[in-house]
């Protein structure tokens, strides 16, 4: 094995962890069209059911912070330790939040 | 042979700015190690301001007569009285377009991260600065938007919404005037020739302060301003 060939090997290690700026523009055009959704939602809410609203603006929320963190954090390329630690704050906060909001019966369910 | 092309392997991935946990004795980056604990710990500082604000803002609806949502005058005021068509102080289409800009700024914040990591350091300093100019942009608007919600009768202790809101998109505001900085010490640090390709771990950290600020903002655009009333 040459340096030639272990360059090599390191630049096809590169490539496979870090995307090219064509997929990050890729990435940031499908978030731009997911919130042009969500904008659009506020023009026909008076027509539409809010929990349908609710739900749909929930859903796209959800993948487009799943797309940032995944793609341009790294998240899905780095190692799973990082994964780890956010979820947990995550996760973490969503819960005891949760709990806060269920108990001052915020959404109106009890 | 093999101990030679072992170093040249080493050299190389250093070379390319990532990888700067070879050295620690958990293999993982302590720098960026600790930037996600802190990143994690900040969920919990946001889910708090946005429950907070979940708490609160039914007070504006009338649930809560005599608490909020009414001004001294007694007004009623809050974000989105009658939907698209209402008087309410929200002004979608403005936050949507400061919305954009940030996710923009995203994008930039990822091409700095990879201009530095090829070396292609004009790039870089393009890119870097573009990312700053886009916050400042969107600081510049979040600073319009209070000034026209305090002219129409929302101040920060006008009613309890009022405190809850400007709270939690506060926090936020400062969070993106911090991350400015941080990118211009970057910029600044390049120029004097401490920041280059072999140490692009520092940008990214800065880039991921940048991108979380960039989630937050994605839970706060819709929470507090598209869910319907």
């Amino acid at each position: 094995m040459t340096d030639t060939a272990v360059d090599a090997a390191v630049d096809a290690h590169d490539d496979d962890h870090h995307p090219s700026d064509l997929f990050y523009v890729k990435i940031a055009g499908i978030l731009a069209l997911f919130t042009a959704l969500e904008v659009g939602t506020y023009f026909i809410e008076d027509s539409v059911d809010p929990w349908f609203l609710y739900l749909s603006l929930s859903v796209l929320m959800i993948i487009k912070f799943a797309m940032v963190a995944a793609y341009f954090m790294h998240l899905k390329y780095d190692t799973p330790w990082f994964r780890y630690l956010f979820i947990a704050g995550l996760v973490l906060a969503m819960g005891v939040y949760a709990i806060f909001l269920f108990a001052y019966d915020v959404f109106g369910l009890g | 042979m093999s101990e030679a092309i072992a170093t040249k392997s080493d050299q190389a991935v250093d070379d390319h700015g990532h990888d700067a946990g070879h050295g620690t004795t958990t293999g993982i980056s302590n720098n960026k190690l600790m930037m996600w604990a802190f990143l994690g710990s900040e969920c919990l500082l946001f889910g708090a301001l946005i429950s907070t604000y979940l708490l609160y803002k039914e007070r504006f609806n009338g649930f809560a007569e005599g608490l909020a949502p009414f001004a001294e005058d007694g007004r009623n005021i809050g974000p989105r009285f009658g939907g698209s068509d209402g008087e309410g102080v929200f002004d979608i289409p403005f936050t949507s377009i400061s919305s954009f800009v940030l996710l923009a700024s995203s994008l930039t914040m990822v091409l700095a991260l990879s201009s530095i990591r090829r070396g292609e350091y004009r790039n870089f300093r393009i890119w870097t600065l573009t990312t700053a100019a886009l916050g400042s942009v969107f600081i510049a608007g979040q600073i319009y938007e209070f000034t026209e919600f305090v002219e129409k009768g929302l101040g920060y202790s006008t009613n309890i919404f009022g405190s809850a809101f400007f709270t939690l998109t506060g926090f936020h505001g400062v969070h993106v005037t911090i991350g400015i900085v941080m990118l211009l010490a970057t910029y600044i640090m390049h120029k004097q020739g401490r920041l280059n390709q072999d140490k692009a771990e520092t940008v990214e950290i800065v880039g991921l302060y940048w991108h979380f600020v960039d989630v937050v903002w994605i839970l706060i655009f819709t929470v507090v301003y598209l869910f319907p009333q």
